[in-house]
Parts: structure tokens; C-alpha cells; sequence
């Protein structure tokens, strides 16, 4: 096997670097077998500048960083390489500190600050923001109390929240996504780290707040001459901030360069491969033909659907309402893709949940004209009448780990629709269910296991041959696709399309990614605050918007391009909070 | 992107592992089903096995008590009331001095204390009595239904004295009457816990899946029942049972009695397993396929928590036999004629017994504290081997 790393010319830069990293590897010690997680990592991390790990899932990344910081499980093992700190305190060689002993504790966060993904689960619920920043600043500075928080209120204002001495009272559920990434930033930062690593800093986060916090983290960067480890899995934000960039694959660096010589100059046939899921995302999908929609009657007329939710006190008084989705209009065509996007809160899934009813609408109108041409409107449908409408309307969910019972087989779980509404029983059953499994590309031996012996993309395809198991004429997909990594993304995109012509389906496409959407979809939806803020052709959507909102969306969507960075250089609103 | 030729990569399709031990395929959990899962989990829970295996030992004793007691529990011996246990000998003394290998037991030399009248009981080495097993004995009849006369243990000799535990205070043969005892109070543990199992599941999946009012009843019911003091309860249940009832429908109301008052705890954990998993996405799914409400709560939703059950089961059965044991010793539970622990300590509640024949106590208190730190042991095996997915 060639476990040679593809160094391009120009990466070593000249000088000390702050972080070191030689030949790491970490084997990790399972029931029935060791998983060699990292193998021979070798990288220089220089003041001032940003490296950018990238993988997919499982390539360890995150093994990495928890081998720097000194964080490894108990059955993880360091196997072998050296890990050195040249920072402003002189140098420390990492590997030879014990990992819990008093030297390591006084390192993390003095010399190599952590961001992880999830800001909510790395802060505490039960404490206000400012005491568990002040709680850093005390143990590694030796602040007092009064200082600590005075420092506080400080680092709060250097990462750009808003009213610093307002909030350091406030407790973490009180602040939105952003501004809890904002405030891990502020405590990571609180000890002025010569190495930052960023753990999936925005993958939690909205396009736009993503966009900011990038922002916020290159400015601090630059002011205080941080060298930044960032790790992801998304390379158009690889091209956007990163210097240089180290792919990762089964543990292993496959080719490491600066930035422009990964994304134009790609060596390695992975790298490529990678490289070309991500491209393959900024245009439109080639197998999929345009669609003539004029003269033909719409499978589905949304109109004037809202909904309120109410919270109402114990004599029934409405003390609180939000309206999700307000006023929505539009049609669904045979055969039509139509994309849904929007940032979190936006009343997307709502408005997905109401199309099947799963969620009542408050008011409005949904008509549905079935196979025979037959109208009816959903929202008054009995419970027969749904039952019916169910076959016909279909959903696929974003999260293939908890959308498949993991107590059932492939066989049961797809066959469960089949069975319900009495389609097919025994052989029969064994036999559609096999040839549900062939037309997701999956071997028809895979019925009797169970869900866990899947990845993820093999799970969206049980999934999906679950949701065409009755022949639906619609199929609501909700998010599918954002749980995986962005070469299984692509294939599924293509079976989709590839199902879609097979059936003569319709999809109504949900998700929060704009690339996708621009692949995937015919027409486009953005809504904003429940409001359907833009409708109109996919393409023309996602590169020439018309209206604010869009564009500021579409702007903050990262360009895989170095040559070319968008989100860096994007169209802001003259007023913008986290 | 300039072009440029790639250099032929040896291109690995999955991450490098080194497997451990040659038998464990790790392709073979992908077909194991979530009961294998939990069975690999448990088997490497050392503590839990071995008490597996005890709670086994001891469901085999109630079930083959019969055969396995030496003689009949309720046989009473006015000569040895009070006998103390015998000790097993293996070796006889030959007349030329050697010795042979004959199990055996000694017989009882009875002295009376002149001043308190008091009888005690040594062993007298001249009484030699031969045992073995698979002798002939009592007659009986297996589960009621087979006539029998071979028991697993006892003298050679039909109708000599063999009490490896000694006797109670009318000369019954305590091993006897505890293997018997162990048929009810093993049995009452089951009976109540199933019982309360039923009671506990429906009303918590109702009150777990349907929510609102429905759970705000439910979970007001399970507040008022577990608030009432439970001894006092009992006893006004026991009281009300007429004296002229057989000892068998008092066994069984006395286990209905245990179990109405046991199934909040079961409910309670039921219901919570249902308001977390009744949003999840393949419950939605289930729900969207068309399935109607009792399959998507039986068939969907129940055996994603029959392993937490089976766990929470295990743990509610020593309260169980705990509960009996109590009632019994206070002397409104079960009562003499029938057999159970319970009723074995009612012998053990005065001080001179105790002083004078300790056994009757270090014995059936001795099983109860067995058996229940044992299914504790299983109970904690089962509820941590019970989430195979998790790690």
C-alpha cells in the first residue's frame, strides 16, 4: 500500500511553526478489533496562518485533535510521533506531559484553545456566561474575581455581542446559536492562545451566522496572530478562509498544500474525487432533463396556509403565539422538483409537516387532485381519506439514525407500508421488498439485517425504498441529505433523480443547503420568518436573486473556489446580530 | 484545474483495523438481532452471570421441589422438634481399624435438662445412618400429577432421621419445608411482578403515547396509590380476607394485593420510554405508513423498551418476594398450612428460639438475602447489557 502523503511544493513555509505535528498515530482499542484511527500525521501549523483538516466522517479528524489537546479515550492509544508547542512561553513538547497531570491543564487553554461543534453542550446550562468565562480567566490568568468578570465583559466585546455588560449575566439558553458560538469563541480566546483549533466551529450553524463567525474568528486571528487549525468537512469554507489545507482519509494525510494547489492542481485521485462531489453540487444536475410545466395541472395548490402556535394559559387564554408559516401560496407539478430553503426557524418543516398533516394547519387551503384527476382538499380530509392521501404523499427524513427502528429488519421496516395497507404478504412481500432494495442500489441480501449494520448513506436508501414502497406520487424530502458527507450526498441526489424518472415523482425538496438545492431542484421557495420571501426558476434563484433577503443568503453560501471567495466578500445587510 | 497525471494511488475502501482473536468477526453483528446483542453484552458482565445463575439454581429448586426435598414439609416428628442440622460424614470407621467410604449422618442422642426440661440433641457416633442419593423415600406426587417415591437426596433406609438443616419446633424438616418454600416465594415474585407488569405497561403507554389529559390522570392515579403507606394498606387488604378462604386463594389475592400497590414504579418508566420516543422519526414513519394506533404502540414503540422492561422486571421481582416475606412474618400474608419463607421466620420471631436454634432463622432469611441480591446483580446486568446501541 502507497501510505505516502502527497506533499505539494511551497507548503513548508519558512520559520519555527507554533504547532508541530510528527508522524501521530492513535490506535483506538474496540471489542473485537483495533481501529488504527490516525496514522503517520505529519503537519506545521505557522503563526498567522490557518490550516484546514478535512475528511469525511471517520477519517479521523477529531482523533487528531484530541490526540494535540491530550484528550484521547481510555481506549485510545497513542501509538507513536511527537506533538510540540513553539509558543510564546517557550516550547513544550506535548506528548511527554502526562495527560493528567497539572502541566497539560495549564497548556490547554493557555496555549492551544479548543471550539467544538455543538456550543450548547460545551456550555454549562446552570451557569451565566460571564462566570464560566471569568471561571477560565481566574484558574489560567490568576484573575480576581472582580477582574475576571471585568475581563469578561471584555472578550464579550471583542467577539462582537452586543451590550458585553447586559449579557455576561445572562445563561446560555438565553442566547440564540451564534451568539453561544460567539461566546465559546470569547472564553477559547480568554487566555490568548498561540494555537486555536476549531472543531466544525459552523457546521451547527445557519449560512449567514456561519458566515459571520467565520468572520469573527479570521478578524481575531489577524489581530492577534493566532495560528488557526480548522477542521471540517465542508471544503467551499476550506476555500474561503484556509491558507493550507491537509485532506484526511482512513486516518491518513492523503495530500497536504496551500489552499489554491488542493482546489486547482489536485493530485491525489481522492482528492479529486472529493473535490469533484463538492463541484458537482455548484450546478445544476446533468441527468436531470428541464421539465415543461406550462399547460399542465398542478398535483398539489397551496393556498393562503398558515400556522400559529399558541401557548395558552390555564383558562385558555392565549399568553404567547408565533405564527410559523404565514400565508404560504404555490403549486406542485407533476414530475417537479421544488426546492424549500431557508435557515433554521424559518418555518420550512412546518410547512412540510403540513402538507402531510402530521401538523394541522390554522388556516388556508391544500388541494390535492389524485391519480384520476379527482380534486380534494387536505385540509378537510377524514381519516380514511388521509390514509389514502398517505399512499400517495411520502416522506424521507433528515436523520437516517433515527427515522429507521433500529429494533426492526430491512425487511420489516420497508415491508411495514406493504403490509399495513395489505399490498403484499409472504413470498410476495420478500419479493417487492428485494426489488425495492435493487432500484436503491442495495443487495437484496441486506433484509434481514438490522439498521445498525448500515452507514449512514445506506440507511437514506433503506429509507428512501421505504418511502416508494407504495408508489407515491409525492415525496416530501426533508432535509435528506444534510446528515451526509458530500460524496454520498451526490449519490443519493442521483438516485433520487434516477427514482424520480422511473416513477414519475414529484419532490418537494427541504434544506438549508442552497448547492443542493441548486442541483436538485426545478423551482426554488426561500422563505424567511414563515413568509415565502422568493419563488421562481432554481438557477435563476441561486445566481441572480432579486430579492435582499435571497441575496444576502445566497452570498453567505461558501464558494469552493480559492480564486473566487464569496462569502468573504458578501452582501450584507447595514444591520446584522448573531 | 490543469491536468495532470495522477499517479496511480493504491487506494485503500476502508479504514485500517487489526482484528482481535481470530472467532470475532465483526461481519456477524450485522445480522445479530437486538436480543444477541444484549446476550453479548451481559455474558461479559461477570456478576450478573454468576447471579443468573443463581436466581436459575433456584427456579429449579421451586420448580422440582418435590423431588429434590429429602421428605415431606408438613411431616411433624414430636420426638426432634428443635433437632439441630446434621453434618454429612464420608468415612466409617472399620473394625480393623481402617476406614470406608460410606456417606452418612449421625443419629440424635436426646438429653433433658433436669432443671428446665429442656431436650437437647448431640450426635451419636454409635447411630450410623447410610444416606445417598436417588433413594427411595416418602411418596409423593410430582407437580401433582405423577406418582413418585424417589427423592434426590435422603437416608438408604426409608424413615431414619435426616435433617441437614435441623428441625422447627414440631420436628419438620427444615430443608424440606425451605425447598418447598422456595416454590411460593420464588413463584408470588413472578406472579405479582406479571401482574403489575400488565397494569404498569398499559396504563403507562397510554399515559406516555396520548399525552394530555389521559397522562394527567394516569400519572394523578399512580401519585395517590404510590402515597399511600404500603404496611397499613396491606394489612387492611389481609384483614378483609375471610378466614375460611384455602390457603391457595389467599396466596393469590395476597400476590394481587403486592401487585396493586407495585406497578407505579413500572408505569412511571414506561410512560417516560414513550414521551421520548413517541417524537421519534421512525414512530412519524410508522405512523405515515399507515399503521393505526395499537401496532404503532405495540408493534413500534414496545419493543424498543422490552429490554428496559425485562431489566426493570428483574429488579421489581425481589421487592416482591421481599414484600411477601414481610406480610408472612407479620402473620397476615400467607399462613401455615402453606409453605413459604415468610411463614419459615414466623418461627424465628422470639428471642429464645433464636439463642437456643438459630437455624430457623439463619436459613430462610439466609435464601431470601441470596435470592435477592442476586436478581439485583441481574437486574443491573440487564439494564446495562439492555441498550445494545449505545456504547
Amino acid at each position: 500500500m502507497s501510505a505516502e502523503t502527497f506533499i505539494h511544493p511551497g507548503t513548508d513555509v519558512e520559520g519555527t511553526p507554533t504547532l508541530s505535528v510528527r508522524d501521530v498515530s492513535v490506535d483506538i482499542h474496540l471489542r473485537t478489533h483495533i481501529l488504527h484511527a490516525v496514522r503517520d500525521v505529519s503537519f506545521d501549523l505557522h503563526a498567522g496562518r490557518t490550516l484546514a483538516l478535512v475528511g469525511e466522517s471517520g477519517s479521523g479528524k477529531s482523533v487528531t485533535t484530541l490526540a494535540i489537546m491530550r484528550l484521547l479515550a481510555k481506549q485510545a492509544r497513542q501509538t507513536s510521533g511527537v506533538i510540540t508547542v513553539h509558543g510564546k512561553e517557550g516550547d513544550t513538547v506535548l506528548t511527554d506531559l502526562d495527560p493528567k497531570g497539572k502541566a497539560i491543564r495549564a497548556m490547554r487553554g493557555r496555549q492551544i484553545a479548543l471550539i467544538f461543534q455543538e456550543p450548547m453542550s460545551s456550555l454549562s446550562p446552570v451557569h451565566t456566561i460571564g462566570s464560566q468565562i471569568a471561571e477560565a480567566l481566574r484558574l489560567h490568568r490568576g484573575l480576581d474575581k472582580r477582574a475576571a468578570m471585568d475581563e469578561a465583559v471584555r472578550l464579550l466585546e471583542q467577539v462582537e455581542i452586543r451590550a458585553p455588560e447586559e449579557m455576561v449575566k445572562r445563561y446560555t439558553f438565553e442566547f440564540s446559536g451564534g451568539m453561544r458560538q460567539r461566546a465559546m469563541i470569547a472564553m477559547a480566546l480568554a487566555c490568548d492562545p498561540d494555537v486555536l483549533i476549531a472543531d466544525e466551529p459552523t457546521t451547527a450553524l445557519d449560512v449567514t451566522t456561519e458566515a459571520e463567525i467565520m468572520d469573527l474568528i479570521k478578524r481575531l486571528q489577524q489581530q492577534r496572530g493566532m495560528a488557526l487549525m480548522l477542521i471540517t468537512h465542508d471544503l467551499g469554507l476550506v476555500a474561503e478562509v484556509a491558507d493550507e489545507v491537509a485532506v484526511m482519509r482512513f486516518g491518513r494525510i492523503v495530500e497536504r498544500g496551500p489552499v489554491d494547489a488542493i482546489f486547482h492542481d489536485t493530485h491525489t485521485a481522492y482528492g479529486k474525487r472529493l473535490l469533484a462531489a463538492t463541484m458537482l453540487l455548484e450546478n445544476p444536475a446533468e441527468s436531470r432533463g428541464k421539465i415543461d410545466i406550462s399547460g399542465r395541472d398542478p398535483i398539489l395548490s397551496i393556498r393562503g396556509l398558515c400556522k400559529r402556535f399558541e401557548a395558552k394559559n390555564w383558562r385558555g387564554k392565549v399568553v404567547h403565539a408565533l405564527d410559523a408559516v404565514r400565508g404560504a401560496n404555490f403549486d406542485l407539478y407533476p414530475g417537479e422538483n421544488l426546492g424549500i430553503v431557508g435557515e433554521s426557524g424559518s418555518g420550512k418543516t412546518t410547512l412540510g409537516r403540513m402538507l402531510l398533516r402530521t401538523i394541522e394547519p390554522t388556516s388556508g387551503s391544500m388541494l390535492y387532485r389524485d391519480a384520476k384527476g379527482r380534486e380534494q382538499d387536505v385540509v378537510t380530509m377524514g381519516k380514511a381519506q388521509l390514509a389514502a392521501f398517505h399512499r400517495d404523499i411520502r416522506l424521507v427524513f433528515q436523520d437516517p439514525y433515527s427515522s429507521l427502528n433500529p429494533r426492526m429488519t430491512i425487511k420489516q421496516i420497508i415491508g411495514e407500508p406493504l403490509v399495513v395497507n395489505g399490498a403484499h404478504k409472504g413470498a410476495a412481500l420478500d419479493e417487492r421488498v428485494g426489488e425495492l432494495l435493487e432500484m436503491v442500489g442495495l443487495d437484496r441480501n441486506a433484509m434481514e439485517r438490522y439498521p445498525h449494520a448500515f452507514s449512514g448513506g445506506q440507511r437514506q436508501r433503506v429509507s428512501i425504498a421505504r418511502a416508494i414502497a407504495l408508489q407515491p406520487r409525492i415525496v416530501i424530502a426533508d432535509e435528506a441529505t444534510s446528515a451526509l458527507d458530500v460524496s454520498i450526498r451526490a449519490q443519493i441526489l442521483e438516485l433520487m433523480i434516477d427514482l424520480q424518472k422511473k416513477l414519475d415523482l414529484s419532490f418537494i425538496f427541504i434544506a438549508h443547503d442552497i448547492s443542493v438545492v441548486r442541483y436538485f431542484c426545478d423551482r426554488v421557495l426561500v422563505m424567511h420568518q414563515g413568509v415565502i420571501e422568493e419563488e421562481g426558476d432554481a438557477e435563476t434563484i441561486c445566481t441572480t436573486p432579486t430579492q435582499p433577503y435571497t441575496q444576502r443568503l445566497i452570498s453567505a453560501v461558501p464558494n469552493p473556489d480559492p480564486r473566487n471567495k464569496r462569502m468573504i466578500n458578501r452582501k450584507k445587510l447595514a444591520f446584522e446580530g448573531a | 484545474m490543469t491536468d495532470r497525471p495522477t499517479v496511480p494511488e493504491a487506494e485503500e475502501d476502508k479504514p485500517l483495523i487489526t482484528p482481535l482473536g481470530s472467532n470475532k468477526d465483526p461481519s456477524r453483528i450485522e445480522v445479530a438481532s437486538q436480543w444477541r446483542l444484549i446476550w453479548g453484552r451481559l455474558v461479559r458482565n461477570k456478576v450478573a452471570l454468576v447471579a443468573g445463575a443463581i436466581v436459575l439454581f433456584f427456579y429449579l429448586v421451586a420448580a422440582f421441589a418435590e423431588f429434590l426435598a429429602p421428605t415431606d414439609p408438613t411431616e411433624a416428628q414430636p420426638r426432634f422438634t428443635y433437632a439441630p442440622p446434621q453434618a454429612i460424614h464420608l468415612f466409617v470407621e472399620t473394625e480393623d481399624g481402617g476406614s470406608e467410604f460410606l456417606p452418612h449422618v449421625l443419629g440424635y442422642q436426646m438429653s433433658v435438662d433436669p432443671d428446665s426440661l429442656r431436650r437437647s440433641f448431640q450426635p451419636d457416633p454409635e447411630q450410623i445412618i447410610p444416606i445417598g442419593f436417588f433413594v427411595k423415600g416418602e411418596p409423593y406426587e410430582m407437580w401433582g400429577l405423577f406418582p413418585m417415591d424417589i427423592h434426590f437426596i435422603g437416608p438408604i433406609t426409608p424413615g431414619e432421621q435426616f435433617n441437614l438443616l435441623g428441625t422447627d419446633r414440631l420436628g419438620r424438616d427444615l430443608l424440606s419445608r425451605l425447598t418447598y418454600g422456595a416454590r411460593v416465594s420464588m413463584s408470588i415474585g413472578l406472579i405479582g411482578v406479571f401482574s403489575s407488569l400488565i397494569i404498569g405497561i398499559i396504563l403507562g403507554a397510554l399515559s406516555g403515547y396520548f399525552g394530555g389529559w389521559v397522562d394527567l390522570a394516569v400519572q394523578r392515579l399512580i401519585e395517590i396509590v404510590s402515597a399511600m403507606p404500603t404496611i397499613p394498606l396491606w394489612l387492611g387488604f389481609a384483614a378483609a380476607i375471610p378466614l375460611t378462604w384455602s390457603p391457595l386463594t389467599v396466596y393469590f389475592v395476597i400476590t394481587l394485593i403486592v401487585a396493586l400497590l407495585a406497578w407505579t414504579g413500572l408505569a412511571r418508566e414506561v410512560r417516560g420510554r414513550f414521551l421520548s420516543l413517541r417524537n421519534e422519526d421512525f414512530v412519524t414513519a410508522a405512523k405515515l405508513d399507515g399503521s393505526s394506533t395499537p401496532r404503532v404502540i405495540f408493534r413500534h414503540i414496545l419493543p424498543s423498551l422490552t429490554s428496559h422492561i425485562l431489566a426493570v422486571v428483574t429488579l421489581a421481582i425481589p421487592t416482591m418476594i421481599v414484600a411477601e416475606t414481610a406480610l408472612s412474618f407479620l402473620g397476615i400474608g400467607l399462613k401455615p398450612p402453606v409453605v413459604s419463607w415468610g411463614v419459615l421466620l414466623q418461627d424465628a420471631q422470639n428471642i429464645r428460639t433464636i439463642a437456643s436454634s438459630p437455624w430457623l432463622l439463619i436459613w430462610p432469611s439466609g435464601a431470601v438475602v441470596v435470592v435477592v441480591l442476586a436478581f439485583n446483580f441481574l437486574g443491573d446486568g440487564l439494564r446495562d447489557a439492555a441498550d445494545p446501541y449505545s456504547t
